[in-house]
C-alpha cells in the first residue's frame, strides 16, 4: 500500500488530462465544420504578431488599469505553473519537493521565492478584478449579453485564482522542512505563524491537504476551461497567429461570386451552354453565411478564442448609442451555435441533423447586423484579434444576396448604382458637371 | 472663381497621346453631393495651384461598388469593380489619388483580387507629398492658432492606418491641433460607413453623428477637419443639430489648404 498516492494521483492526472484532451478533440472538430480559409500568407508577420500581441499583450496595456493586472495574472500564472512541474514528479515518484534536493538551495529559494510574491500579486490583481465586476459595475460587464451564465462564468475563474494561489501559499506555510530551510518562504513566513498552535502532525496533514487539493484544483480549473469563456489562455496563440495580416479595410472578394461575374463579363461564353460533365451533382455556392458551417475556420476559432472582454462593445458606435448591436454578442452567439451544433452532433454519433434552427434569426437579428457601420472599432479593440465585424459581413451578403432582405433604402441605393453607376438616380453623363457649376 | 479650374479628361489626354501623373478618381459624392463638389472643387484648385499634370475619368467614371460590398452586395461589388478595372487599364493607369476614403480603400485593398493593381492615395498624403517636395506653398497666416480638431475618417485611420499625413498637412497651417478623446485608432465613426449613409438608422437612444460631434465639441475647435465627404456631412448635420454652425465650421483638409 506504500504506492497508493503513487496510484491515485497517476489516475487523477490521466483522468484529468485525458477529460481535456477528449474535450479538445471536440473542440477542433467543431473548428473545422468551418470553411477553409487561406492563411499562407505572410507568415512572418503572423509569427510578429503571435509574439507582440498574444505573447506580449500589446494590445492589452492599451487600457493601462486593466491591462497591467492583466499582465500581472498571466505572467504570474505561467511562472507559477512551473511548480506544477515539481508536483508532478513528487506525485509520481512519490519525492517530496524534488526540486529542493536536486537544484542549489539559493536557486530554489529564489524560484519559490518569486512564485510566492507573484502568488499575492494575483491575489491583489483578482480582487480588483472581482471588484471591478460586482462592485464598481464597469458598463462593459453589465450589458445585457452578460446576464447569468457568463457573469457567473467570470466570477467562477476569479473564485479558482483565489483558491488555487491560497492553497500554494499555505502548502508552502505549512511545510515544516520547507519553512526550516528558510529560503524562499518570503511569504508563506508570514502565513506559518497562523498554524501556530498545531503539532507537527496537523501541519503536516494541513500541508498534504492543500497539495492534494491544489493539483486537483488545477486538473479541474484545466477541465473548466472547455466550457468557460476562459479558453483565451491557450487559443489567443493560434487566434493571433491566423488573424488577418491585411489592412483592416480590406473585405474578402467572394471567389464564387468572381467566378459568376467573369461569366457575366465574358463576351464569348455561351448562356445557353450546358453545364460541365459532373457540375449537376455539386451544390451551387451558398452566398454569405448563415449558420456556424457557413463561417471559416478563423471565425469560428476566434468565437472559442473570445472571453468577453467586452472591449469590441464598449467601442460599437452602434452599441454607444443604443443600438442593439454588440459585437461581443455576436462572438458568443456564434459560439454558443457552434456548440449547440457540436452537441447535435455527438448526439447523432458523428452526422449533423438538421433541427430547425441556424445563427441568423434564432441567435443573431437582423436589426443588429444592420446596425453595424463596418468601422473596424470592434477589429481595432480586440486584445486577442478577433473579428467580429467578418461575420457581420458574412451574414449581410447572405441576407442581401441569398434573401434580397436589405432594408429598403438600401435596395433603393442598389438599384440606382445598378442603372446609373451612383448611389443616387443622377445620370452617368452628368459625372463631371461639377468642374462647371 | 476667377480663373476656369483646368480638369483634362483622359479621353482628352489619349487622344493627345500623353499619360498624366496621377488619375484624380472624384467619387460618386465627390462628383454628385453639393457639399462634396466643393471639396472636390477645392482639391482641383489645389492640383491646378502646384501645376498637378492630372486628369479625371469623367462620365466614363463609374461607383466603385464599395458600398455596395458593405452592404453585402458583393455581386454588385464585382460588376462595378470589373467595369471600373476595364477602364482604368485599359489607359494603363499607374497612380490614382481619391478625397475618398472609401474609394481609396476600395481601389487599393479590394480591386488587386480582381485585376487591378494601382498606386492608391488619399489626398491628404497627396497634399503632404506636395508641400514636401515643395510643389505646393501655403500662406501660414490665414489659419495661424486656430484651433483645429481632425476627425480621422474609419476608411483612412483604422482602416489603412493613415493617421500622419492629415495631421501633418494641419500643422503645415500653423493651425493648432487639438486632439479628440477618442482619436487614431480609437477614433469613434461618423455613422455613415457600412451604407448607413443611405438608410436610417436602428433604433437606439442616439445618432452617432451626434455623438461624435460632442467628442469635436469638447475641443472647443473653430474648425473641425475632415478627410472624407460622407464625414464631412455627418459632422456638418451634427454641428447644425447643436446649433454651433455660427461660430464652427467643418472643413475638408482639401478646402482648409486651398484656401491657405
Amino acid at each position: 500500500m506504500e504506492y497508493l498516492p503513487n496510484i491515485i494521483f497517476a489516475v487523477i492526472l490521466i483522468l484529468g488530462i485525458g477529460y481535456f484532451a477528449r474535450n479538445v478533440q471536440k473542440l477542433i472538430r467543431n473548428i473545422k465544420l468551418g470553411q477553409d480559409v487561406d492563411v499562407s500568407e505572410n507568415k512572418s508577420q503572423r509569427w510578429k504578431n503571435t509574439i507582440n500581441i498574444a505573447l506580449g499583450q500589446s494590445k492589452l496595456v492599451k487600457r493601462p488599469v486593466s491591462g497591467f493586472l492583466h499582465v500581472i495574472v498571466y505572467v504570474g500564472f505561467i511562472i507559477i505553473n512551473i511548480e506544477v512541474l515539481e508536483i508532478i514528479i513528487d506525485g509520481l515518484f512519490g519525492t517530496h519537493r524534488i526540486g529542493q534536493e536536486l537544484l542549489p538551495a539559493a536557486l530554489y529559494g529564489f524560484l519559490i521565492g518569486t512564485f510566492e510574491v507573484l502568488a499575492v500579486l494575483v491575489l491583489v490583481s483578482v480582487t480588483v478584478f472581482w471588484i471591478r465586476r460586482n462592485v464598481i459595475k464597469i458598463k462593459r460587464f453589465l450589458s445585457s449579453e452578460m446576464k447569468g451564465w457568463p457573469k457567473s462564468d467570470g466570477n467562477i475563474i476569479l473564485y479558482f485564482e483565489v483558491v488555487l494561489m491560497g492553497l500554494f501559499l499555505i502548502m508552502n506555510a505549512t511545510d515544516t522542512v520547507f519553512q526550516g530551510a528558510n529560503s524562499g518562504n518570503v511569504i508563506s513566513q508570514f502565513i506559518a505563524p497562523l498554524f501556530n498552535g498545531f503539532s507537527i502532525e496537523a501541519l503536516h496533514t494541513v500541508e498534504r491537504i492543500a497539495w492534494w487539493l491544489h493539483i486537483v484544483g488545477i486538473l479541474t480549473f484545466l477541465n473548466y476551461l472547455y466550457f468557460s469563456k476562459h479558453l483565451h489562455i491557450l487559443l489567443a496563440f493560434p487566434n493571433v497567429y491566423y488573424g488577418s495580416v491585411s489592412p483592416k479595410g480590406k473585405f474578402n472578394n467572394l471567389d464564387a461570386v468572381t467566378a459568376e461575374v467573369k461569366l457575366m463579363m465574358d463576351p464569348n461564353a455561351d448562356p445557353f451552354a450546358a453545364p460541365p460533365e459532373g457540375a449537376e451533382d455539386e451544390v451551387p455556392a451558398k452566398f454569405g453565411a448563415s449558420d456556424v458551417m457557413d463561417l471559416t475556420k478563423v471565425q469560428l476559432l476566434n468565437a472559442y478564442t473570445c472571453t468577453e472582454c467586452g472591449r469590441c462593445t464598449s467601442e460599437c458606435p452602434a452599441n454607444l448609442t443604443g443600438k442593439k448591436l454588440s459585437p461581443r454578442k455576436i462572438m458568443m452567439d456564434t459560439r454558443d451555435r457552434l456548440e449547440e451544433v457540436g452537441k447535435n452532433i455527438d448526439a447523432n454519433k458523428g452526422e449533423f441533423k438538421d433541427d430547425g434552427k441556424q445563427l441568423l434569426g434564432d441567435y443573431i437579428t437582423n436589426e443588429e447586423l444592420w446596425a453595424c457601420t463596418t468601422c473596424n472599432a470592434c477589429v481595432e479593440a480586440c486584445p486577442v484579434s478577433i473579428n467580429p465585424l467578418s461575420i457581420i459581413m458574412d451574414m449581410r451578403r447572405y441576407l442581401v444576396m441569398e434573401q434580397s432582405a436589405a432594408p429598403t433604402e438600401l435596395n433603393t441605393m442598389m438599384t440606382n448604382i445598378e442603372n446609373n453607376g451612383a448611389p443616387w438616380p443622377y445620370n452617368q453623363m452628368d459625372r463631371l458637371n461639377w468642374k462647371d457649376e | 472663381m476667377s480663373e476656369e479650374p483646368k480638369v483634362p479628361t483622359m479621353a482628352e489626354y489619349m487622344a493627345e497621346g500623353k499619360q498624366p501623373e496621377i488619375l484624380f478618381w472624384v467619387g460618386s459624392a465627390g462628383s454628385y453631393d453639393d457639399r462634396a463638389k466643393k471639396i472636390t472643387k477645392a482639391f482641383v484648385k489645389i492640383l491646378n495651384k502646384a501645376n498637378v499634370d492630372f486628369a479625371v475619368l469623367g462620365t466614363e467614371e463609374s461607383n466603385t461598388g464599395d458600398v455596395a460590398k458593405r452592404a453585402g452586395n458583393e455581386f454588385l461589388f464585382q460588376m462595378q469593380a470589373v467595369m471600373n478595372i476595364e477602364v482604368l487599364n485599359a489607359y494603363e493607369v499607374k497612380r490614382i489619388v481619391t478625397c475618398d476614403p472609401h474609394s481609396f480603400n476600395c481601389i487599393k485593398n479590394e480591386y488587386p483580387g480582381l485585376g487591378g493593381h494601382y498606386e492608391v492615395i488619399h489626398h491628404t498624403q497627396f497634399i503632404e507629398q506636395l508641400i514636401a517636395s515643395g510643389r505646393l506653398t501655403l500662406d501660414g497666416d490665414v489659419y495661424k492658432g486656430k484651433r483645429i480638431t481632425f476627425h480621422d475618417p474609419c476608411y483612412l485611420g483604422r482602416a489603412n492606418s493613415v493617421y500622419d499625413a492629415p495631421r501633418d498637412v494641419l500643422k503645415k497651417t500653423n493651425a493648432t491641433l487639438i486632439e479628440m478623446k477618442r482619436h487614431k485608432g480609437t477614433a469613434l465613426c461618423c455613422g455613415a460607413g457600412g451604407a448607413q449613409m443611405f438608410k436610417d438608422a436602428e433604433p437606439g437612444n442616439k445618432e452617432i453623428n451626434i455623438l461624435r460631434t460632442e467628442d469635436a465639441l469638447e475641443t472647443k475647435p473653430e474648425i473641425i477637419a475632415t478627410g472624407c465627404p460622407y464625414c464631412n456631412t455627418m459632422m456638418t448635420d451634427g454641428v447644425k443639430f447643436k446649433e454651433k454652425e455660427a461660430e464652427i465650421k467643418v472643413m475638408d483638409i482639401a478646402e482648409l489648404i486651398a484656401n491657405a
